[in-house]
């Protein structure tokens, strides 16, 4: 039977645990804001249950790269385009228009 | 709609992994406990992924595992536990001998 | 692997230090999109992230103190933490069902999400990257006793640990045990002994004058 890559109670493996704290940055407050602001009253998007749905389908290697909120965008940005809300060729063309201005 | 368990109930967790989403661990697939409580009933998550209404809701309980049963090697106190909330769709009765 | 390794290689310089991982990128962008869409206003972001600031381990810290003088609080908080927490104003959200453990020196509680990171968000705040690691949630269901010894807790072979995986809408508050030498503590100061770990189950209360 295949563990799914989010199921990690006894996963071997697991290495120590690294203690060190990061202040989150604006971007993952962002993130966790819009799927509580997407997910809440008024606009029912989705629910938690659809997002950690969105999550455990991201693949292993990234799964475990990604970080929290890295798994987080990934996921919203998996519900957007499943409802429609947003193409995936826009957001592209929205974070090469960024790079673009950076340059 | 009446709990399937009480608590002090021995139940093993059913070995499933159903397509989509289930908040059952896999390490305590197949292992047997104790239902230390009842939460009462919410909607469930398995529907509520896939953007079900989650209805009929399921009851939710609390089990309880010894570690050594649940961990082959487990050599720490023979006393140490594992509290898991579980669906009742998880469970399935243990006769008691 | 730990958690924030960048994913992806797409890192850009942008201004002066700041590298953007492809996954800020791709925030900034959705988050400009929606805006630009209406699908969310720009204030109702920044209401969300003031709300996410202003819960802090403060809140439960103070839940733990009025534990600790008043028992029949205790008792409540036991057995009906919901209506204990609404007695003392605390919020919970209407997220989640809040359910309290108490540490005593029989018994040590020590909770865990293996699935993905549940925590009492609106009572602790966001959880501290170590929660969210891969290598906690794999490790403390199976090596309880090792994990707390790298937190320097180190737990008589007699005392029964207890492992909570909170796998659904249940999110757990350990209320730690209440440290020797604090009789003469008042609530404020005995509220500055709990720190977040201590709720969590990984640490204990602070001794007083530590």
């Amino acid at each position: 039977m295949d563990r799914r890559v989010h199921d990690r109670g006894g996963w071997p493996e697991a290495g120590p645990i690294n203690r060190g704290q990061h202040d989150l940055a604006l971007w993952e407050k962002q993130t966790d804001a819009l799927h509580r602001v997407l997910s809440g009253p008024g606009k029912h998007k989705w629910r938690v249950d659809e997002l950690r749905r969105a999550i455990e389908s991201i693949g292993r290697d990234e799964y475990e790269s990604a970080g929290y909120y890295g798994r987080w965008i990934t996921a919203i940005e998996t519900l957007l385009v499943e409802r429609g809300i947003l193409s995936r060729e826009e957001i592209d063309r929205r974070v090469e228009d960024t790079d673009e201005q950076v340059k | 709609m009446e709990a399937r368990f009480n608590a002090g109930d021995r139940v093993r967790i059913r070995v499933d992994y159903p397509a989509g989403h289930f908040r059952t661990p896999g390490y305590i697939q197949g292992k047997t406990g104790t239902v230390a409580g009842v939460h009462g009933t919410f909607r469930n998550p398995e529907s509520l992924a896939k953007g079900g209404d989650g209805l009929p809701r399921q009851y939710l309980y609390l089990v309880r595992f010894d570690q050594t049963h649940v961990w082959e090697n487990y050599n720490a106190s023979p006393q140490d536990k594992l509290l898991i909330d579980i669906y009742e769709h998880w469970l399935e009765p243990v006769c008691q001998s | 692997m730990e958690e924030h390794n960048h994913g992806h290689d797409a890192h850009t310089q942008v201004g002066d230090s700041h590298e953007m991982t492809s996954y800020e990128k791709r925030a900034g962008a959705i988050l400009s999109l929606l805006t630009e869409k209406g699908v969310v206003a720009s204030d109702e972001i920044w209401r969300a992230i003031d709300d996410m600031d202003s819960r802090t381990p403060a809140l439960g810290a103070k839940v733990v103190a009025r534990a600790w003088v008043d028992p029949e609080f205790k008792a409540q908080l036991l057995t009906d933490t919901k209506a204990a927490l609404t007695e003392l104003d605390v919020d919970i959200g209407s997220l989640n069902t809040v359910v309290a453990l108490e540490n005593t020196d029989k018994v040590h509680n020590v909770v865990v999400c293996t699935l993905c990171s549940c925590y009492p968000r609106t009572i602790l705040g966001v959880p501290p990257d170590w929660y969210k690691s891969l290598s906690y949630r794999s490790r403390v269901v199976v090596d309880p006793r090792g994990v707390l010894r790298e937190f320097g807790l180190e737990l008589d072979p007699d005392v029964e640990v207890r492992v909570y995986d909170s796998t659904a809408d249940i999110r757990y508050l350990v209320i730690p045990s209440r440290p020797a030498g604090t009789e003469a503590a008042t609530e404020d100061e005995l509220a500055g002994l709990v720190s977040r770990d201590s709720m969590i189950g990984v640490a204990m209360a602070s001794a007083p004058g530590k």
